[in-house]
């Protein structure tokens, strides 16, 4: 495995996500039947569904946690659809995830969580990387949880340590998979806010998978709307207040949210 | 229709279905365990090798471990002291414990009591833990970090067990000694002299080697089964504590099938007439 000691530039830092007609299935069950959707660079592409749309299916694909039956998943005009686990490395650590539920270390405390990436694929020596992190801990105002164990943590504390743990290693692209799910209105508001500010300073291509709408009308630059495995409508928030399309205009009205503006 | 098929129909007969269900799940369980020994060479191979993580799972399986297989070998040897002194005085035999005590210790009840509660300990946690870990996506993050959680999770493990089991084995065959001797000099009036000559005299290298041997690999064997088992642990807290359960249980018995097997390649013996 090669240590990278040379950062990304910043142009480098908002890549391109391309799905093109993927389609897996669990035996019978069809989950994706046939995904064609595309991130805009440096924006939050918001992918928006029902439960049981296929939406954390449709993730572990772009994230290659799991291999699609066919179609294509290109990162940067890269196909890495059939990589193996090595020709996938390099790929990998251009992207971060943030897990629904966070999934920190919980045998690490929040600093070695963070620190995770850095100490696993750099040279960074001891005190560049504890500036690193606490850095990154000081921008998501977490900084007094370094000593502590993810288990004393809040879930809106261990939504923004997972954030910060995609973070520091400067990625691409962050996938966000359900990312105010069991928060209360308030919790999930921070995180919006921290989601947006992320892609405002860092440049991120971001992917935000989500059934909050209140969410949506917070940060979404453009939506994606995944009806039984296919994506049936792609537009801006804009465009989306408009939008006749019946499942998604009944999935807008059912969430109960007023959009803003 | 093909012959498979054929074989697939009645496989899957409700009469029939009970009945291979348990072997089947057995043959599962141990392709299941050689598929992740084989990743786990893979894996364990390359760079980086992490002794940071090799030493702490060393220190958790055997240093761990080190309390409670010295407790357990020292009423085993006590015990075993107790009866067999008892039994030896029938016929008058009693000089012959330390002898007794000395090679039944070291080829098999050192090892195999190391064995059972490092698995009961140290591999229903580990179990545990890595079914947590696979529950609460912690493995998915691993994965997304591009580390590879077999070399990072499984691998110190299994290098833990195989080096540590021998080691908590050496130390049962010195502190079931003690408790034996205790016992049989000091309560039964047993002839100190006697008892640790017959020690000296009946207990070699070979039968010492034979213990470690088979200790490494019930410790290999205990680790697969308490990583496979959670590594691939499935439906949320209770098919962790399924999981467990199923460690523990695999353990114990692969442990004692693979002592008999042991045993009898290594003394040649017990296989055929």
């Amino acid at each position: 495995m090669s240590r990278a000691s040379v950062r990304p530039s910043a142009s480098e830092r908002n890549a391109v996500l391309e799905v093109k007609d993927l389609k897996k299935a669990y035996g019978a069950n069809e989950v994706l039947r046939g995904v064609t959707f595309r991130a805009e660079p440096g924006k939050i592409n918001v992918i928006v569904g029902a439960s049981g749309a296929g939406k954390t299916v449709l993730m572990r694909q772009i994230v290659r946690l799991e291999r699609p039956d066919s179609g294509e998943i290109l990162l940067d005009g890269h196909d890495i659809t059939h990589l193996g686990e090595a020709a996938l490395e390099p790929h990998r650590r251009r992207m971060g995830m943030v897990f629904q539920m966070s999934a920190l270390f919980d045998s690490l405390t929040v600093f070695d969580n963070v620190a995770f990436m850095l100490v696993e694929h750099t040279d960074l020596s001891q005190t560049e990387i504890r500036e690193k992190v606490m850095r990154m801990l000081e921008t998501l105002q977490i900084d007094g949880t370094a000593d502590k164990m993810p288990s004393e943590l809040s879930g809106g504390m261990k939504r923004r340590v997972a954030i910060a743990r995609a973070l520091v290693y400067e990625p691409a692209l962050l996938v966000y998979d359900e990312p105010t799910t069991g928060l209360d209105p308030i919790t999930s508001r921070t995180v919006d806010d921290l989601i947006v500010d992320t892609a405002a300073r860092a440049g991120v291509t971001s992917i935000v998978i989500t059934h909050d709408m209140a969410s949506v009308y917070r940060i979404a630059d453009r939506v994606s709307y995944l009806y039984k495995g296919t994506i049936s409508y792609t537009g801006t928030l804009d465009e989306l207040r408009e939008v006749r399309e019946p499942r998604l205009r009944e999935f807008l009205d059912a969430s109960g949210v007023a959009s803003r503006g | 229709m093909s012959a498979e098929s054929q074989i697939q129909r009645w496989v899957n007969h409700p009469a029939v279905q009970p009945i291979v269900a348990l072997p089947m799940g057995w043959f599962r369980e141990v392709g299941d365990v050689a598929t992740l020994f084989g990743q786990a060479i893979y894996w364990g191979t390359r760079p980086p090798l992490r002794f940071r993580q090799w030493v702490r799972a060393l220190d958790f399986v055997g240093w761990g471990s080190l309390f409670i297989v010295g407790l357990t070998s020292l009423f085993v040897g006590m015990v075993f002291g107790l009866q067999l002194v008892y039994g030896f005085r029938q016929f008058g035999a009693e000089n012959q414990t330390g002898a007794v005590i000395g090679i039944a210790l070291t080829r098999e009840l050192a090892p195999v009591f190391a064995a059972l509660m490092v698995s009961s300990r140290a591999g229903s946690a580990i179990t545990t833990e890595l079914g947590s870990m696979r529950v609460t996506s912690q493995i998915d993050a691993l994965i997304v970090m591009s580390v590879n959680p077999i070399q990072y999770l499984v691998v110190p493990r299994l290098v833990a067990g195989t080096v540590a089991v021998p080691m908590l084995t050496m130390f049962a065959n010195v502190i079931g000694c003690t408790g034996a001797y205790l016992v049989c000099v000091h309560l039964l009036g047993l002839d100190p002299g006697v008892f640790l000559d017959k020690v000296r005299w009946y207990v070699d290298g070979a039968d010492v080697g034979q213990g470690l041997i088979k200790a490494a690999v019930f410790g290999l064997t205990i680790m697969l089964i308490a990583c496979r088992q959670g590594y691939y642990a499935t439906g949320g807290a209770a098919g962790v504590g399924m999981a467990t359960n199923r460690a523990v249980v695999h353990s114990a018995v692969a442990v004692l099938i693979l002592d008999y097997v042991l045993s009898a390649i290594i003394t040649g013996s017990g296989i055929s007439a």
